[in-house]
């Protein structure tokens, strides 16, 4: 399934909650849809919780309309919605083993003991955690908390997994597991989730389409991929990912499309594909470049389309790659290159005078 | 090593600190019982004590009928006082947990102000309240709900039950109101999440997270209850004494400490079995709390 192809499931228009004076969320407008694994991401604050929230139904919006699958939810409790969480601290029952936990849920329908059992079995299989019923909530671990309360949502097989943080409490390892494995499960099962972070490494690696928030507002809304390269907003593009600013000035608009001069690089002309629709081009005042598309050329003779004297004035080694921060001869703040450590590649001394590489299909206009 | 004896010396020198204490409380809590035991051992010979070790006193107070009469009706009437106590407290204890959201201090700073006049004078209000010529009889003929007035409010059990609950009810409120506080407020949206409505969330998840604190509660009432004096005496008419008035009457004008000893001592062990009972079944019923 290609989630770009599907119909809608989540329909919000115009969703606006305040307390008192403070707008949490302010006129948001997005259609989440069906069977796509859909981020809100965005700093502690701007409201991305708020909003998953007000889909489960544990608030409702002070104006604006929440609708999933074409049935407005507007006085519907959460226990009514086709929705269900997983709540960041996991909200594991202590009180009852986690076959318990995962039919929960069920014994609220009309379910014989065998086919809840069934189905509990089922959903600890899905989660990989078979022969687990019988455990007492106090005796899983982060991960396998983690995992009872997704196979606890599953089991009530939604419309919608609502998940708030649902890797924060893990570490690092585990996450990026998990992360992969969340994923693949949320493919295979071909569910909507709708995920809350702040981490946007998570929302990259997990989601088809991100929602970016700062301030109760939806700042961008797009796939990973065009969120990284094609960030409309400086905001956006320092959220995610490193990414580099340059002053320039808005020289003249073409056929050929928008011509720029960036102060430490030179006169570039991007095409018109690239010039964001909403930019007005006399406006642009920096362009941004992505670490990974500067490229510090280890001879005159390797290639590249265009290319920007420096000196590198600080390193910082990944192993893998390194990090150089470059003072380029044309002014401006110093500008972040990653490198990969590929054979033949030293590392380079502060000082070392280079020749930066860069291409203009990677140079991203900002106003 | 180092770090081992360092520990060590910090607890040593924590019992030091805290021995007086904990002498003192041992010795004025350890001496009274050992003496009430030792008492309950020997024989009252007008004046003097027969201290020859006999079974008698036991023999006396769990064969004659008074005494059992008198123990069960402070088992039941205490029973209904933590009943009554602990079901008035619940709804208070929630109201405050999870409805007041300003000012929790201040509302269970007021819920202790009961305590600022005394015991005694609390009780001797209600008994002008209930009275005859009483508050409520007064204030009911006056605006003729009543004709004649009403006499089953005072020197009686039902006297004593509502003069006990209402002393003990802070000690109810505060224990629920703790466990209250102490549930995971997600786990409620949880369940809600999963399709319960209110009702059925209170029954499978916040009643059994209260489960400790609604135990606590009980104990806390039925244990000192039990045993209350002031109360029968003053409210409780002649069938609503209880037998720890029959202990006071043993220990003075009828001069058989012993015997009193030994009621003592045994409606020490009923209520000591009974609270256990109570213990393992709440435990039972809160499920396997964390």
């Amino acid at each position: 399934m290609a989630p770009g192809t599907n119909k809608g499931i989540i329909q919000l228009s115009d969703v606006t909650r305040t307390f008192g004076a403070f707008y949490a969320l302010r006129k948001i407008n997005a259609e989440i849809r069906e069977g796509e694994f859909f981020s809100l991401l965005g700093p502690s604050g701007c409201g991305k919780t708020t909003l998953l929230r007000l889909i489960a139904g544990f608030d409702e919006p002070t104006s604006g309309a929440i609708s999933i699958g074409g049935r407005p939810m507007a006085g519907i409790a959460a226990n009514k919605r086709p929705t269900n969480m997983v709540f960041q601290s996991y909200a594991i029952f202590p009180h009852l083993n986690v076959a318990e936990n995962v039919g929960y849920g069920l014994t609220t329908r009309k379910l014989s003991k065998a086919e809840i059992a069934a189905e509990v079995e089922k959903a600890l299989a899905m989660v990989d955690l078979q022969g687990f019923g019988g455990r007492a909530a106090h005796e899983l671990s982060g991960g396998q908390r983690q995992r009872v309360a997704l196979a606890r949502a599953l089991v009530m097989r939604p419309k919608v997994v609502l998940l708030d943080e649902p890797l924060s409490a893990l570490d690092k390892k585990l996450r990026d597991q998990m992360q992969v494995e969340l994923r693949a499960l949320q493919q295979s099962i071909g569910i909507t989730f709708i995920l809350v972070t702040h981490d946007q490494e998570e929302a990259l690696i997990m989601s088809d389409r991100i929602a970016v928030m700062f301030e109760g507002e939806i700042a961008q809304m797009a796939s990973p991929e065009q969120l990284y390269r094609r960030p409309r907003t400086k905001r956006v593009a320092s959220f995610i990912g490193v990414m580099n600013f340059l002053p320039a000035t808005f020289v003249a608009q073409g056929d050929d499309g928008v011509t720029v001069d960036i102060t430490a690089l030179g006169r570039v002309t991007i095409r018109p594909g690239m010039v964001p629709e909403v930019l007005n081009p006399a406006t642009i005042d920096t362009i941004g470049i992505r670490p990974e598309m500067l490229t510090i050329l280890s001879n005159d003779a390797e290639p590249a389309e265009r290319s920007a004297r420096g000196s590198v004035t600080g390193t910082s080694y990944y192993g893998d790659m390194t990090y150089y921060t470059v003072q380029l001869a044309g002014g401006g703040d110093p500008v972040t290159i990653s490198m990969r450590n590929t054979a033949g590649r030293s590392v380079l001394p502060s000082g070392s005078p280079v020749t930066v590489g860069w291409g203009a299909e990677s140079v991203v206009l900002f106003e | 090593m180092r770090m081992r004896l360092g520990l060590d010396r910090e607890a040593r020198r924590g019992l030091l600190l805290l021995s007086p204490t904990a002498g003192y409380a041992l010795l004025m809590l350890a001496a009274p019982l050992v003496m009430v035991v030792t008492f309950s051992f020997w024989t009252q010979d007008y004046l003097d004590i027969d201290t020859t070790l006999t079974l008698n006193n036991y023999r006396e107070a769990w064969s004659e009928p008074i005494y059992r009469v008198l123990m069960f009706r402070s088992l039941r009437i205490s029973l209904i006082v933590t009943l009554a106590t602990v079901l008035l407290a619940f709804p208070v204890a929630y109201f405050l947990s999870f409805h007041v959201t300003q000012r929790k201090a201040l509302w269970l700073f007021l819920i202790t102000v009961p305590f600022w006049t005394s015991y005694l004078i609390r009780v001797f209000l209600w008994k002008v309240i209930l009275g005859f010529n009483g508050v409520l009889n007064t204030a009911l003929l006056e605006v003729g709900f009543i004709e004649k007035p009403l006499t089953f409010i005072l020197y009686n059990a039902n006297a004593v039950v509502l003069t006990l609950a209402h002393a003990w009810a802070p000690f109810a409120i505060l224990p629920i109101f703790v466990a209250l506080e102490k549930i995971d407020r997600s786990l409620l949206e949880a369940a809600e999440d999963l399709g319960d409505g209110p009702l059925r969330r209170f029954v499978r998840v916040t009643l059994p997270l209260a489960m400790p604190g609604v135990i606590a509660a009980t104990l806390i009432v039925l244990i000192p209850t039990v045993g209350d004096f002031i109360t029968p005496r003053l409210v409780g008419g002649t069938e609503g004494l209880m037998i720890a008035n029959m202990i006071q009457v043993q220990f003075g004008k009828a001069n058989n400490a012993p015997l009193g000893a030994a009621l003592a001592v045994s409606s020490m062990v009923i209520v000591a079995a009974v609270s256990l009972v109570i213990y393992l079944a709440g435990k039972k019923l809160g499920g396997k709390v964390e």
